[in-house]
């Protein structure tokens, strides 16, 4: 059992060496917790937009417009035709009478369409397709349809920006692959390069360990632990400053949300989440601080 | 314990430390290494704390070729050998007790063994109680036994002393050799290298003479050179 305790005095030992400079400590810690938090936060972004758009698939409707000539009876008999079909969730007929009044309480024209001699809107028949026939193919089928029946003017779907906003959200998750990579290879730089500092500043302490009979592992180990610490530190201090931007975005996020009539309210990073950045980080400060000992102290060997 | 076979040791820059250097120094012996300075002395001791390999010929210690010996298992060679500095190498930001169990912790010896045996080592060189210490609390003379205990703390079969008293006065000097001799009662084998001929007449022992890198004499005590005293 005598290399764990080998493994705790190095551990504690690092632990002592970082609270010891505690400036130089944080300002590397902050800056790690800034390259972690930054494509931590781009995944929140991608995610929570997912979450805010998650009913896009009810969302997606199509607006049949009958021609003006057709009477109700025979646009209600229609409309019960796509309320027999398997891939329609719903079907709702709007009157062309109906709408015309929503259209005088709602628009503000009331007094204008007062002057109209008669009706110019026809009836419509909004249709939203079931949430698994919502695909691009799908919906072009439905519309097909609709689009046969003699009756029907016009059908429009409203899908094109639900498409195109999967697009943005595809190349931010792209985007944050890519800065996840490049952050990290930040992080390991900095990593080893304050571990090449630590390195050069204890010069003389690591040649009397290597000349009483230090093995490269025994010297290696504190450094590795004192690149552990910085990771994982940087990681929860990322964590931290993610947890203080929901805490301070929630309100505003919430209140924007309810404008457009949503209860969505601004996740945070799930436990899964939490745990791979902690365990990224640790992982990328054992790696940063390796790589660093492994070129810097083979150079150091003992003078007598 | 130690084997020179015509050993030279040529350094990088050119210079020539070592040539076509023989000795023995058998187990349980304490051996003077003595010469000006520049004659060999300190490269014959890194040679056997393999800080340095032979360019020519071979050096055994503790039965082991250290021209043979891989990187990997350096470490533990060094384990068996107690080396004491003229500058003593005390890591200056750590206590006493830290420096004497330096050794120890690089052989994940268990915390318990390492409390009792650093105190036994800080025992026999007289400082015990002065575990807290920083070493610059200490005196010269103090912090030079503070360097023996760390080098002996491991019980190694094997220590070597490079100019141990370079910096003591002569009460102090004769103080660390006694030590040293004392280490050698109990089977340590001792090699000291120094200028101090007093010193090394008081003390009788074998003496091994370097000049411009060569072997003065045999290096046995019937060869010593006619200026050291036998006891």
């Amino acid at each position: 059992m005598s290399l764990p305790v080998g493994h705790l005095q190095a551990l504690l030992g690092s632990l002592g060496r970082l609270a010891r400079n505690p400036l130089a400590t944080l300002l590397t810690l902050v800056v790690i917790a800034l390259a972690l938090a930054l494509p931590a936060s781009l995944r929140l972004l991608v995610t929570n937009a997912q979450a805010a758009t998650g009913n896009f698939g009810s969302a997606i409707e199509l607006s049949v417009y009958f021609k003006t000539d057709v009477s109700l009876a025979k646009a209600r008999q229609l409309a019960e035709a796509a309320r027999g079909r398997r891939d329609v969730a719903q079907a709702t007929l709007i009157s062309a009478e109906q709408g015309l009044e929503d259209f005088r309480t709602y628009s503000g024209f009331g007094d204008a369409l007062a002057a109209l001699r008669e009706n110019p809107l026809p009836h419509v028949l909004h249709v939203r397709p079931r949430v698994e026939a919502s695909s691009p193919a799908a919906l072009e089928a439905l519309r097909g349809y609709f689009r046969a029946w003699p009756e029907v003017d016009l059908v429009q779907v409203d899908s094109q920006w639900v498409q195109r906003f999967n697009g943005i959200l595809e190349v931010l998750r792209e985007l944050l692959l890519m800065a996840a990579g490049l952050l990290g290879i930040g992080v390991i730089a900095v990593i080893g390069n304050t571990i090449r500092l630590e390195i050069a500043g204890r010069r003389a302490e690591i040649e009397v360990i290597k000349l009483v009979g230090g093995s490269n592992a025994f010297v290696r180990r504190p450094f590795l632990y004192i690149g552990l610490l910085y990771g994982l530190g940087g990681a929860l201090l990322a964590w931290a400053i993610i947890a203080l931007a929901i805490y301070l975005l929630g309100d505003s996020v919430a209140n924007l949300a309810r404008l457009y009539g949503s209860r969505f309210m601004l996740q945070g990073p799930t436990a899964g989440d939490v745990g791979a950045l902690l365990v990224g980080g640790a992982a990328l400060g054992w790696v940063g601080a390796w790589i660093s000992a492994a070129r810097h102290l083979r150079s150091i060997e003992p003078r007598a | 314990m130690i084997t020179f076979e015509q050993v030279s040791k040529r350094y990088a820059n050119g210079r020539v430390a070592l040539e076509n250097v023989s000795f023995n120094v058998h187990t349980g012996e304490m051996v003077f290494l003595t010469g000006r300075s520049g004659a060999g002395k300190s490269t014959v001791l890194k040679l056997i704390a393999l800080l340095e390999r032979p360019t020519r010929g071979s050096v055994l210690v503790n039965g082991k070729n250290t021209r043979a010996l891989k990187p990997r298992h350096i470490a533990a060679f060094r384990r068996r050998i107690g080396v004491v500095f003229q500058d003593h190498k005390l890591l200056a930001d750590r206590p006493v007790f830290d420096n004497v169990a330096l050794p120890l912790a690089v052989a994940s010896t268990p915390l318990k063994e390492i409390d009792k045996r650093v105190r036994a080592a800080l025992d026999q060189v007289g400082l015990l109680g002065r575990e807290r210490s920083l070493p610059q609390e200490l005196s010269v003379g103090e912090q030079q036994r503070v360097g023996i205990a760390r080098a002996v703390v491991s019980k190694p079969p094997l220590l070597i002393a490079d100019e141990p008293t370079g910096n003591l006065d002569p009460d102090l000097s004769l103080e660390v050799m006694r030590l040293f001799r004392r280490f050698q009662d109990v089977g340590v084998t001792v090699v000291v290298a120094t200028h101090d001929l007093h010193l090394v007449r008081e003390f009788g022992q074998r003496v091994i003479t370097l000049e411009n890198g060569h072997l003065q004499g045999g290096g046995e005590p019937d060869s010593l050179p006619s200026f050291v005293a036998t006891r």
